[in-house]
């Protein structure tokens, strides 16, 4: 708790950065406006006009805060909280995306790595490729994913939930395979004394001593799950989901929008991570390890 | 039919060889020829699926074609890996980690701002960053600078975070006894701080070259100019030239390791000390 | 062996405030150091012996009573390097050779390149290092990390030498050697050296003077003049002289316990 204050500081001079930055990058288009309207402009009228600009080159926060509040809460006061204008349906879209591709990926890559870890075949043939394609950057196939699965008569939900799959798999697999391999060789001596069957070390101790390992990359998986259901949103010609808002406010230069669809992304990470944060404590804890 | 009946051989054969060879010692041929073995194999599955199945090359191309389209047009392959690899990602990275780096030199002196800096940093490295990129490309036009930008936004946190994290793991024991030579902050910093913080250092780095080339290549898709791998994967896409599609992936798929794997050859030269290194021959 | 003073510290008191309330780890700490002696520090754990040793090193501040080194405060001797450390843990940089483990010290004091060479030269032939310069600390085993963190210590001439249960984790074998290492070399450098260590043997077979200390609060209670030689062959350690002394400071250990037992 003694991180308040600094943090707080730090943020807050984000902010007054932030507010700076719009005065400066948005005082060009300031001035022009006042020199085709023959008016002087004074410091007080050129601060007030960068923060209320309707396109500017960077909207205020307030800015920002006012049209996310005009795209989510009003919009559920009015009762049309689930209407395509909203951002709540925007980040419902995108989230059910992540959130599939997060499960079928975190499956996937723990059935894998423990595959890896039992075999020793496909430890060897595997595991060099999966480390391999760590340092690619995979997420250059997604339009093509996207595009293809279309032209198979898949679209909607599932060509983007596979991206997502395909880039929160891999941290699993390799964090996972790392914490089934981390109890010491004494551990694994200990259960050979008892005689404990391949499953029953499995799920005594490999199983237990691999939760650590599995949280830090689930927290890695679902950051980039959602990365790949926004760039997801891309190709598909800006239809629903946040990627979608921030390529159609790229498109007509609507800043605020753009800004909004950021915030909103941003956020709903912070909340996916900060869930997985809140499982792991509590699992930790439940074990005894946190 | 008879290209199925191959493809199934071909896994079995393969499976078979490296199912022989994993469960013999270890080797340094062995451990080189595994890989190799499988990733031959799963070429050669692919292949065979795609003849055997008729998919249609619009949908996937068999790995053929893929290598007869990247030595055709190596020039627009080579064009592109210019504009976006040494341009938009290489000047991003060395721009992001090196500001990073003297940052988080800078605010190491300060602890209150390390406490407040580290958790935000931390928590803007979970963030979708890659969504910056049509601002940038608003604010910086449509060449190669925006990319840049993207780069240095997208690798800059990662690497603050782990300079900052490396500067501080020195023990009180390392600490006193720089203290019983009366050295001061910038010999401590030059002679133990620095060097105890390269292997966290290069892992900021190693994290920051896989995401410089993946922002570098996802900003093109919010606008670039016509060329670059970005660029062409998302129009080559919209004309259905799926093989030159996976020629640009092949393409990045080799810097990316490249880029990687020089980084990771400069750590071990650099911090052959360090446990996790020594292990290995 | 002259008479003049080389470390004083006089009711020297430290009280650590924690959340527990205050710890006196040194009350009323009065002890007189001369030049050429060789003291020990023995007593249980939490007896302030390594508090003690850190206030002479600057690297804790006293809250009551003076200390001087060499005359002067902790600091300006810290300043002027007038002593070289040595901590329980060899603490050898991995990323340095043995060798430039040792030029540390001597390349943030400024020494010339020539002297440097020439310094880890000699003191690693004091230590019986010679010919491991290039090699890595982990490749090394623990007594010789621990020789090569003694030679670090021994390289830029300080005339006192603080050690810091410097063979506590080292095995009997090794530490005997050591042991007979470190005299011999006292006894050609005529350095002061205060050692703290929980060995009795170990402290009565090295030291000119035995300090004895007990805990809560941390302070000396009984001081020893050792009537042993300065030439102290290891067998020495089975003659009635050496067993009297060790039965001493048992005794004067028993006693700082109190009703603790």
């Amino acid at each position: 708790m003694r991180n308040v204050v600094p943090i707080l500081t730090v943020v807050c001079t984000l902010l007054v950065i932030w507010y700076a930055a719009a005065v400066w990058l948005n005082a060009p288009w300031a001035y022009n406006k006042a020199e085709r309207a023959g008016i002087e402009l004074n410091f007080a009228d050129l601060v007030s006009d960068t923060w209320s600009q309707d396109k500017p080159k960077l909207p205020a926060p307030h800015q920002v805060g006012a049209e996310i509040w005009k795209t989510t809460g009003e919009m559920v006061l009015n009762g049309r909280g689930f209407s395509k204008r909203s951002l709540i349906y925007h980040s419902w879209v995108t989230f059910s995306a992540t959130a599939l591709g997060f499960l079928l990926g975190t499956g996937l890559g723990i059935a894998l790595a423990i595959g890896i870890v039992y075999n020793r075949t496909m430890d060897m043939s595997v595991m060099p490729w999966v480390i391999a394609s760590q340092t690619i950057p995979i997420l250059a196939i997604a339009p093509m994913i996207i595009v293809v699965l279309n032209a198979v008569g898949i679209s909607g939900l599932l060509p983007k939930a596979m991206i997502s799959m395909y880039l929160s798999f891999f941290p699993v697999v390799v964090g996972m395979v790392k914490g089934l391999r981390s109890p010491a060789p004494m551990q694994l001596d200990q259960m050979r004394t008892w005689s404990a069957t391949p499953a029953q070390t499995f799920w005594r101790l490999r199983l237990p001593s691999s939760m650590p390992y599995l949280f830090a990359s689930l927290k890695i998986g679902m950051a980039a799950s959602l990365v790949g259901a926004i760039v997801g949103e891309l190709p598909t010609g800006a239809v629903a989901g946040l990627g979608a808002r921030l390529l159609a406010g790229s498109y007509y230069g609507q800043t605020i929008q753009i800004w909004s669809a950021l915030i909103m992304a941003a956020t709903l990470a912070a909340i996916l991570v900060g869930l997985i944060g809140v499982l792991q404590r509590i699992t930790l804890k439940r074990m005894g390890m946190a | 039919m008879g290209w199925l009946v191959f493809a199934l051989g071909v896994w079995a054969g393969g499976w078979w060889l490296n199912h022989v060879l994993a469960h013999r010692p270890k080797t340094r041929l062995t451990r080189l020829a595994v890989p190799v073995i499988f990733g031959v194999t799963i070429l050669m599955i692919w292949e065979a699926v795609v003849h055997g199945l008729e998919i249609s090359p619009i949908l996937l191309p068999p790995p053929s074609q893929i290598a007869v389209t990247f030595a055709a047009k190596t020039d627009i392959l080579w064009e592109d890996f210019v504009q976006t690899v040494i341009k938009g990602a290489l000047t991003g990275y060395v721009i992001g980690c090196g500001a990073a780096f003297l940052i988080a030199v800078a605010i190491d002196r300060f602890p209150f701002l390390q406490r407040g800096l580290l958790p935000v940093g931390n928590f803007v490295a979970a963030l979708p960053i890659i969504g910056m990129a049509p601002i940038l490309v608003m604010w910086f036009g449509f060449d190669w600078q925006s990319k840049a930008a993207v780069v240095v936004v997208m690798v800059f946190f990662p690497m603050l975070v782990n300079t900052v994290q490396g500067l501080q793991d020195t023990n009180a024991m390392q600490r006193d006894l720089m203290r019983t030579y009366a050295a001061g902050y910038w010999m401590t910093l030059l002679k133990l701080r620095l060097p105890a913080a390269m292997p966290f250092i290069f892992n900021g780095l190693k994290i920051g070259s896989t995401l410089a080339l993946i922002g570098a290549i996802v900003a093109e898709f919010f606008g670039s100019p016509i060329k670059g791998m970005g660029f062409r994967i998302s129009t080559s896409v919209g004309q259905l030239a799926l093989d030159l599609v996976w020629a640009e992936i092949a393409v990045a798929a080799m810097a990316g390791s490249a880029f990687y794997g020089g980084i990771a050859l400069l750590e071990k030269a650099m911090t052959f000390w360090h446990p996790s290194q020594r292990g290995r021959t | 062996m002259t008479d003049e003073t080389v470390i004083s510290a006089k009711d020297l008191s430290l009280t650590f405030q924690t959340n527990d309330g205050p710890v006196h780890a040194l009350k009323d700490v009065t002890l007189d150091v001369r030049k050429g002696d060789f003291v020990s520090f023995i007593g249980p754990s939490g007896c302030g012996k390594t508090t003690f040793l850190r206030c002479m090193a600057d690297l804790e501040h006293p809250t009551g009573g003076t200390i001087t080194v060499n005359g002067v405060s902790p600091e300006e001797a810290r300043k002027s390097r007038a002593y070289g450390y040595v901590f329980q843990a060899a603490g050898l940089y991995p990323w340095r050779t043995i060798g430039g483990n040792i030029r540390m010290p001597l390349e943030i004091m400024g020494y010339a390149k020539a002297e440097q060479d020439q310094r880890v030269a000699r003191v690693l032939e004091l230590v019986d290092l010679a010919g491991f310069e290039k090699k890595f600390p982990w490749q090394l085993s623990g007594g010789m990390q621990q020789r090569a963190s003694i030679a670090r210590a021994l390289s830029f001439d300080a005339d006192i030498l603080l050690m810091d249960e410097p063979f506590g984790a080292l095995d009997e074998i090794v530490r005997d050697h050591l042991n007979e290492q470190l005299l011999s070399l006292w006894d050609r450098t005529d350095k002061t050296i205060c050692f703290v260590t929980h060995s009795i043997p170990e402290a009565v077979y090295l030291s000119t003077k035995i300090v004895v200390m007990s805990p809560r609060p941390g302070r000396i209670t009984d001081v020893i003049e050792s009537p042993l030689p300065r030439e102290r062959p290891l067998d020495i350690r089975d003659t009635p002289e050496f067993i009297e002394i060790a039965h001493r400071v048992r005794d004067g250990l028993r006693a700082g316990y109190g009703d603790a037992i």
